[in-house]
């Protein structure tokens, strides 16, 4: 078959096209498009000195004093003699280690728990429900916080730890889209020809109720790794020298501001990690709401 | 009898993603003044959009294109006339729910519901026909049994008076912010809910002075239908726009709805184009129906001659497709389905389906022409028209 | 016409809502969606359910395909048409993979009334149709696919459809696929819940006829429901009125519409707009509105609306009852009903 007649590929250039009509939906992907080379080729970037962990930024000296960007340090070096544009780099690698392995553990187990609830409703309901708004009875950041304080400061443990915070949103909001899909004639007529609940769930409720729960999904990437930043800043994640853009920031804590005289000297310990960390959170929030508006099925035929 | 609406040439387009759906594509009939006219049609041959064309509230990304739509408001200024695709959009404004009416299908969606009856068909009238309402109540004063005061009784004649010429002046925008003197209109909302309870009660709805008071939850979809038709008829329009209004309602509840269109039109409330699918509800209320297909009029005519004597093919199949009270035998249906107007089919758009096809029609449209007396037919076929 | 072999009979079968009140939510109260129906469906012919909405036929028909579990009453189907009582089971109680399990489920299907909402948006057509088919055979693929262009064809569509999703087609092609899918398990029994109503006129007729000749070349039955009396009165064999939860009246298609019986149904036919300048009967303008199924009115649910009604009425509720030969009717007037229509209407029907 002619692979531009299969329906299946005309619908996702449809999407396609509906995504990508929308600038910042562009903005967004070029940006996405950008962090995802360099998270590729950080080893022909910035060539690793440590190769049995390359996440372990070089620096020369231990002065603590960050140096302004030079010939050997493009970006400069932050307190530490850390460089800052390896840091960058590789930071980018974690950015998406972090981002996605939360989002994507979160978001089976969310839209997993989610679904069943919606699907069955009763008791399944309420049970999962309550345990969802316990989750909720605690704030975000605290219940994270507390998560890492029990694990152990480190990366590893911030991931978990908000592996565990954030499916709870997913599993409200899949909830809720699959309880209006639950009622379609579709999933009736799915009855009446006698397929199994778990093949109703995979084939007419989930595809029809998913794209609310991964556009939020999709913004979440972003938003995971400004809370890792944060929990860095505050001493919870990353070792000190690790490629990781909060922990960069949490070096240059001392050297926010600068002096009296000259308070913008340290500018490039800052600008730098931050507006990684900035550009990324806002690429992934660009092409989410791209996504929506292109998933939003009273937009789609139009 | 004169026509109080006439459309000619209308066109509209829709911009979709798809491509440019061709909706309306060179309508033209006329409505005479205090009869019904139906627009018949299924759903996508363009009858709702002629409404909203009339109307000028087709949402995007629809747009007029070209044509005229002409109301004659005779009662208004004499033997004008009106293009109302000319006109600026404050005239619209005023001329909406004023002079020309519209009721959609879905009552719910036309009533506020945290308002009550009374105040939602009083509001019409509050809107509409200031004027006649403060001199209600200047005749009122002063042939009233409780007279207030002589002073009392100035302010209140100089206050409606000068309402009753100009009510959006400044001088009541003033007088809306003084505290106690802002309710100087009470006595204008109680002669609304007045005339809101006869409207009501003239529309057969029974208990009026009760269900002015209730919410639209109240009510069942029936009962909110005819408030809503009540509003429409609040301000005395000259045109009422009923766009399947009937179709949402039970048999039994339909049937009062019809009984009630048939005694607008005994008394001569106002005229009314008629939007439907029904061909029985055509038949009951309509003195003239227009037949649309896939974005044009195919057929206009009497309603009899359209049941008895159908000239178009389109017609005549769909008055064949239709189970009657005494069908034996097997119904014939139309082959094949409505074009889609992205592309629609070049020629008479009807031809792919027509059994009276001739080789013309597949290349030149048909005009609508006079067949005999006022019955007009699009179709190329001679032994048919 | 159609043979005496039963394939369904319901027994007084009741579905109540519950109405939650109350901080504590309890049980306040019960919508009587439907109160005791008794109704027999033999092999082959199409019953059809007319009443305006909220009368329960939307209920009872998705009771048979056991969409939900009635409250109360038996609904017993007959295997193959023998008598004897092995091959009947009570499927009011049977849970859904007990029912696919005793093979009754295949047997059983529905065609609902908006193919733009019964067909899962995100499958292909090929897709839609295969799922039953996967469910009760064990076809390869390539025979799965000749079944589907096979079931296609004979709900007048090609093999050119076959990779498509339902978006892309008009209401009435939507509505075949719709009914092909349903006739893919071999059913013996169809309910077809308004499959006409969200259709355009020119193509309801298309459905009906494709109806009429799939009944008879699959020896199907079916229970046709409606609000639409005259499209339930050119493809059922059989009608049953309801009102409020209740069968008010029952009888062949052409005696209900010839001789009715009831009051209620005297209105309904007066009430259908007629196209054409045809001979029509004067119109019984109903007062009112159906009353709340919460609280239905005691005795004859019909009193309240009812032009005739007497003290009677409002005591003691009529049962069903057998008038002339297969014709039933739960009034108190009986046949006397057909005169007080002629005193009071003054119409010769």
């Amino acid at each position: 078959m002619n692979l531009s007649r299969n329906p299946r590929i005309r619908e996702f250039k449809f999407t396609l096209s509906r995504i990508f009509s929308n600038p910042s939906a562009i903005i967004g992907s070029l940006l996405l498009l950008f962090f995802v080379t360099v998270a590729v080729l950080a080893p022909v970037i910035a060539p690793p000195k440590n190769h049995r962990n390359p996440y372990i930024i070089p620096h020369k000296g231990y002065s603590s004093v960050p140096k302004p960007p030079n010939k050997e340090n493009i970006f400069g070096t932050t307190a530490g003699q850390y460089d800052i544009f390896y840091g960058a780099v590789w930071g980018t690698r974690t950015a998406f280690r972090i981002g996605i392995i939360v989002v994507a553990i979160a978001f089976v187990l969310g839209a997993g728990m989610g679904t069943v609830a919606g699907y069955y409703g009763g008791a399944v309901d309420e049970t999962i429900m309550r345990v969802v708004d316990v989750f909720f009875a605690i704030p975000f950041l605290v219940l994270t916080m507390a998560i890492v304080v029990a694990f152990g400061r480190g990366l590893d443990n911030i991931i978990v730890a908000l592996t565990l915070v954030v499916w709870r949103r997913y599993a409200r909001v899949m909830r809720a889209g699959v309880l209006t899909v639950r009622d379609q004639e579709y999933v009736q007529a799915a009855k009446t020809i006698g397929v199994s609940d778990t093949k109703i769930m995979l084939r007419h409720i989930l595809p029809n109720a998913v794209f609310p729960v991964m556009v939020i999904a999709f913004m979440d990437v972003g938003s995971m790794v400004i809370t890792a930043a944060f929990l860095s800043f505050v001493g919870l994640g990353a070792a000190r020298g690790y490629a990781d853009w909060g922990q960069m920031v949490a070096l240059a804590r001392n050297y926010i501001v600068g002096p009296a005289d000259d308070p913008l000297r340290y500018w490039y310990t800052i600008v730098f990690p931050g507006g990684c960390i900035i550009l990324f959170v806002l690429a992934w929030n660009l092409f989410g709401d791209a996504l929506r508006d292109a998933f939003d099925p009273k937009m789609r035929r139009r | 009898m004169g026509n109080i609406l006439e459309i000619k040439n209308l066109v509209v387009n829709f911009y979709t993603y798809e491509g440019v759906v061709k909706a309306l594509n060179d309508v033209s009939f006329s409505v005479d003044h205090g009869s019904t006219f139906g627009l018949v049609g299924e759903s996508g041959c363009g009858k709702s959009v002629t409404a909203r064309a009339i109307m000028r509230i087709i949402q995007e990304p629809g747009r007029i294109e070209s044509g005229q739509v002409i109301l004659y408001p005779e009662t208004v200024d004499g033997n004008g006339s009106v293009d109302l695709l000319k006109q600026s959009e404050a005239y619209m404004e005023d001329l909406r729910g004023n002079q020309i009416s519209m009721i959609f299908q879905e009552p719910n969606a036309a009533l506020n519901p945290i308002m009550s009856i009374g105040d939602q068909v009083a509001e019409s009238f509050l809107f509409h026909q200031k004027q006649i309402l403060c001199e209600t109540i200047l005749s009122e004063l002063s042939d009233g049994q409780h007279r207030p005061s002589k002073a009392v009784l100035m302010c209140l004649k100089t206050i409606y008076g000068k309402a009753a010429d100009d009510g959006d002046s400044f001088f009541f925008k003033l007088l809306g912010s003084v505290p106690f003197l802002r309710n100087w209109d009470r006595r204008l909302k109680s002669v609304a809910i007045r005339r809101a309870v006869s409207l009501i009660g003239k529309l057969g709805i029974p208990q009026p002075e009760r269900i002015v008071n209730l919410y639209p939850h109240n009510l069942s979809g029936g009962m909110k239908q005819r408030i809503v038709i009540a509003i429409g008829l609040a301000s005395n329009p000259l045109l009422l726009i009923a766009d399947e209004a009937t179709s949402n309602l039970d048999v039994t509840i339909q049937a009062q709805i019809l009984e009630l269109l048939k005694i607008l039109k005994k008394d001569g409330i106002s005229s009314i184009l008629l939007i439907t699918h029904d061909l029985g509800v055509v038949a009951e209320t309509c003195d003239r129906v227009g037949v649309m297909y896939a974005g044009n009029i195919c057929e206009i005519a009497d309603v009899r001659e359209v049941f008895e004597a159908p000239l178009h093919p389109y017609t005549r199949a769909l008055l064949k497709s239709v189970p009657k009270i005494n069908q034996d035998d097997r119904l014939a249906s139309i082959p094949g389905n409505v074009p889609n107007l992205v592309n629609p089919p070049s020629g008479c758009r009807f031809h792919p389906r027509c059994m009276a096809a001739l080789p013309i029609c597949r290349h030149e449209a048909p005009a609508l022409v006079n067949a005999h007396g006022r019955h007009l037919v699009a179709c190329h076929n001679s032994s048919v028209a | 016409m159609y043979s005496q072999n039963k394939i369904l009979e319901l027994r007084n079968l009741k579905k109540y809502y519950p109405v939650y009140g109350g901080v504590l939510r309890r049980v306040k109260n019960h919508v009587k969606a439907l109160d005791g129906i008794d109704l027999d469906i033999y092999r082959g012919e199409c019953v059809g359910v007319v009443g305006e909405s909220g009368c329960g036929k939307t209920t009872a028909s998705k009771a048979i395909v056991r969409l939900h579990t009635p409250t109360a009453g038996r609904i017993l189907f007959h295997r193959n048409g023998r008598d004897d009582g092995e091959s009947i089971t009570d499927i009011s109680r049977l849970k859904r993979g007990a029912l696919k399990r005793k093979g009754i489920r295949e047997k059983l299907q529905m065609v609902f009334q908006d193919p733009s909402t019964s067909l899962n948006p995100r499958m292909l057509v090929k897709h839609i149709i295969t799922e039953p088919l996967r469910e009760y055979t064990d076809l390869s693929s390539r025979e799965m696919e000749n079944r589907v262009v096979e079931l296609l064809n004979m709900v007048g569509l090609s093999k050119t459809h076959l990779m498509r999703y339902p978006h892309e087609f008009s209401g009435g092609q939507r509505q075949r696929i719709a009914v092909a899918r349903a006739i893919a398990s071999h059913p013996e029994f169809l309910v077809l819940d308004e499959p006409t109503s969200a259709l355009d006129v020119s193509v309801q007729a298309q459905i009906l006829n494709l109806l009429l000749s799939l009944r008879d070349k699959f020896n199907l039955t079916y229970l046709f429901v409606t609000h639409h009396l005259l499209v339930v009165k050119y493809i059922s064999t059989r009608i049953v009125v309801m009102y409020l939860g209740k069968i008010v009246e029952m009888s062949g298609t052409k005696d209900l519409f010839a001789t009715p019986f009831h009051p209620y149904t005297f209105a309904l036919l007066s009430g259908i707009p007629i196209p054409g300048s045809e001979q029509r009967m004067k119109r019984i303008v109903l007062s009112g509105d159906v009353p709340n199924p919460l609280n239905p009115p005691r005795g004859c649910r019909f009193h309240t609306r009812c032009p005739f009604a007497f003290k009677q009425c409002g005591d003691e509720e009529p049962g069903l009852e057998e008038i002339a030969p297969g014709h039933f009717s739960a009034c108190h007037l009986k046949s006397r009903s057909r005169q007080k229509v002629r005193d009071k209407f003054g119409n010769g029907m």
